[in-house]
């Protein structure tokens, strides 16, 4: 796994509460891991805090998955 | 007009978590005050409040942990947190499980709060500033407003009656259960999850009070004996924190489901002063009236009261107001009957006070004791002829009881409860 991946699913784990076993790389934030409107907009936040880059809303949007996340940090940080 | 009982308590304040350890820790004549821990109170001059004992959950400490999943805590502000925990506790100690179907439409939430997530605005406001608008969390909003306490207990157990909250200062908590008692009575709901919660012990809340020179300043030598109603030595009140919450329940409800049941709310009256926005009415004008309504509703004679929790602050102006109003309303009665102020065990719970006082006294008839006011060693003059059960508590007979309180913007609310005699 990556360096960025598993940062990305340590962020999941503690801001969603689930069990690390379930944040694989094609699970939905939503739709597998339970979180809601606000959880995601936190989920970005908190994204650009530990990698240190800027998501506007438009690709922020986007990121629906674990792996939407990861590639859009891998390619632009 | 239907009759409304109370078949479920709970309640976390600075004597501990739950109603049993802190009615034992009060009857045992303990104070929850100390110095101010949750910040630096270097810079305050108030440094004296009453906080929410956090631990591991033993010895009485509050964890929040058994209540709230660490996830969830993190988005919202402590009055939350602890208004979740004693609704928790209430529903439990009512032997009531999640309702179903019109049972649930049927059953509501009025818990209230004087001040909300102000520890958060706070912080959110110091993060902005620092680092902008794209800092602020999206749960900035939710975990602060002050409905958000009915809100979550709705969400939690299903309640899709009445969805309502409180914001009457300090005397929220005494609104929210009569206001909801009434919903009950009107016939808009069967059972009512009521109360009021608070956690403003910030440095900009305990700054405000203190340039309001609301707070006690004197003992921050001796944090236990800054709360002191009615003694010559009081110099204003402690901040508290924490929650108080009941299950209010129609009385034909609660029989039919064989509910335990503490006592019955009988009288409730409200007043304005109309007068400042600090400072009570010369003469207890709104205190008076406040009181006087709620006997009239519960149809009883001055006589009638055997206890009377006072909102007794510890302020030099509210506390001999209050005494004077009640010795003019109670005329010869005020021999007979005893006053205290539990407000000199766990200082001002502020929004919650008046819910955590509701639920002492419901105690207080349970149990036939009046509790004590501390530290009321030396009596101002006005006290003269009047039982305020200093220092220790007072076994009596106790079958009805009157609970005040008065908040900033001159509001005023009293309770009247009583034994359940069938």
């Amino acid at each position: 796994m990556s360096d960025t991946a598993e940062r990305v699913k340590k962020i999941v784990v503690e801001h969603l509460g689930v069990e690390e076993a379930k944040v694989t790389e094609n699970a939905s934030f939503i739709d597998d891991l339970g979180a809601d409107s606000l959880d995601t907009v936190e989920l970005v936040m908190a994204f650009e805090e530990e990698f240190g880059v800027e998501i506007p809303d438009d690709a922020a949007e986007k990121i629906q998955t674990v792996k939407d996340a990861i590639d859009f940090i891998d390619a632009n940080s | 007009m239907r009759r409304v009982v109370v078949t479920g308590l709970g309640m976390i304040t600075p004597l501990g978590d739950g109603v049993k350890t802190s009615w034992s820790n009060i009857l045992a004549g303990k104070s929850g005050a100390g110095l101010i821990s949750r910040f630096d109170p270097a810079d305050s001059v108030a440094k004296v409040v009453c906080e929410v004992p956090l631990g591991d959950g033993s010895n009485g400490t509050f964890n929040a942990d058994h209540y709230i999943e660490p996830k969830d805590r993190r988005r919202v502000d402590d009055f939350i947190v602890y208004g979740i925990a004693a609704a928790q506790q209430a529903v439990e100690d009512a032997g009531w499980t999640a309702p179903e179907g019109e049972e649930a439409e049927r059953s509501g939430v009025m818990i209230g709060s004087g001040i909300g997530g102000l520890p958060g605005i706070e912080e959110a406001s110091v993060l902005m500033h620092e680092r902008g608008p794209r800092r602020v969390s999206p749960h900035f909003i939710p975990g602060r407003l002050i409905n958000l306490v009915s809100g979550q207990v709705s969400i939690r157990y299903g309640l899709k009656g009445p969805n309502h909250a409180v914001v009457t200062a300090c005397s929220t908590g005494a609104h929210a259960i009569g206001d909801a008692a009434r919903m009950i009575m009107l016939d808009d709901a069967d059972v009512m999850v009521a109360g009021g919660a608070e956690a403003a012990i910030c440095p900009v809340g305990v700054a405000g009070f203190a340039q309001a020179k609301a707070l006690s300043t004197r003992y921050n030598d001796s944090p236990e004996k800054a709360s002191r109603p009615w003694d010559e030595g009081r110099d204003g009140f402690v901040m508290g924190e924490g929650a108080g919450i009941v299950v209010l329940e129609e009385l034909e409800h609660a029989k039919k489901r064989g509910a335990k049941i503490y006592a019955e709310i009988v009288g409730y009256g409200m007043s304005g002063d109309a007068y400042h926005v600090t400072a009570p009415a010369p003469g207890g004008d709104g205190a008076f009236r406040a009181m006087r309504a709620a006997l009239k509703r519960a149809g009883m004679a001055p006589s009638d009261i055997d206890y009377i929790n006072a909102h007794g602050t510890s302020t030099p102006l509210g506390d001999e107001i209050e005494l004077g109003a009640v010795r003019r309303l109670f005329g010869d009665a005020v021999k007979t009957l005893s006053m205290s102020s539990t407000k000199s065990s766990i200082g001002h719970l502020l929004g919650a006070a008046g819910a955590v006082e509701a639920i002492f006294s419901i105690l207080a008839i349970n149990d036939q004791v009046a509790p004590p006011t501390l530290n009321l060693e030396n009596p101002s003059e006005s006290c003269l002829g009047m039982d305020l059960v200093p220092l220790a508590p007072k076994e009596r007979s106790i079958k009805a009881v009157l609970s005040n309180s008065f908040g900033f913007g001159g509001t005023n609310a009293s309770l009247i409860i009583k034994a359940f005699n069938g």
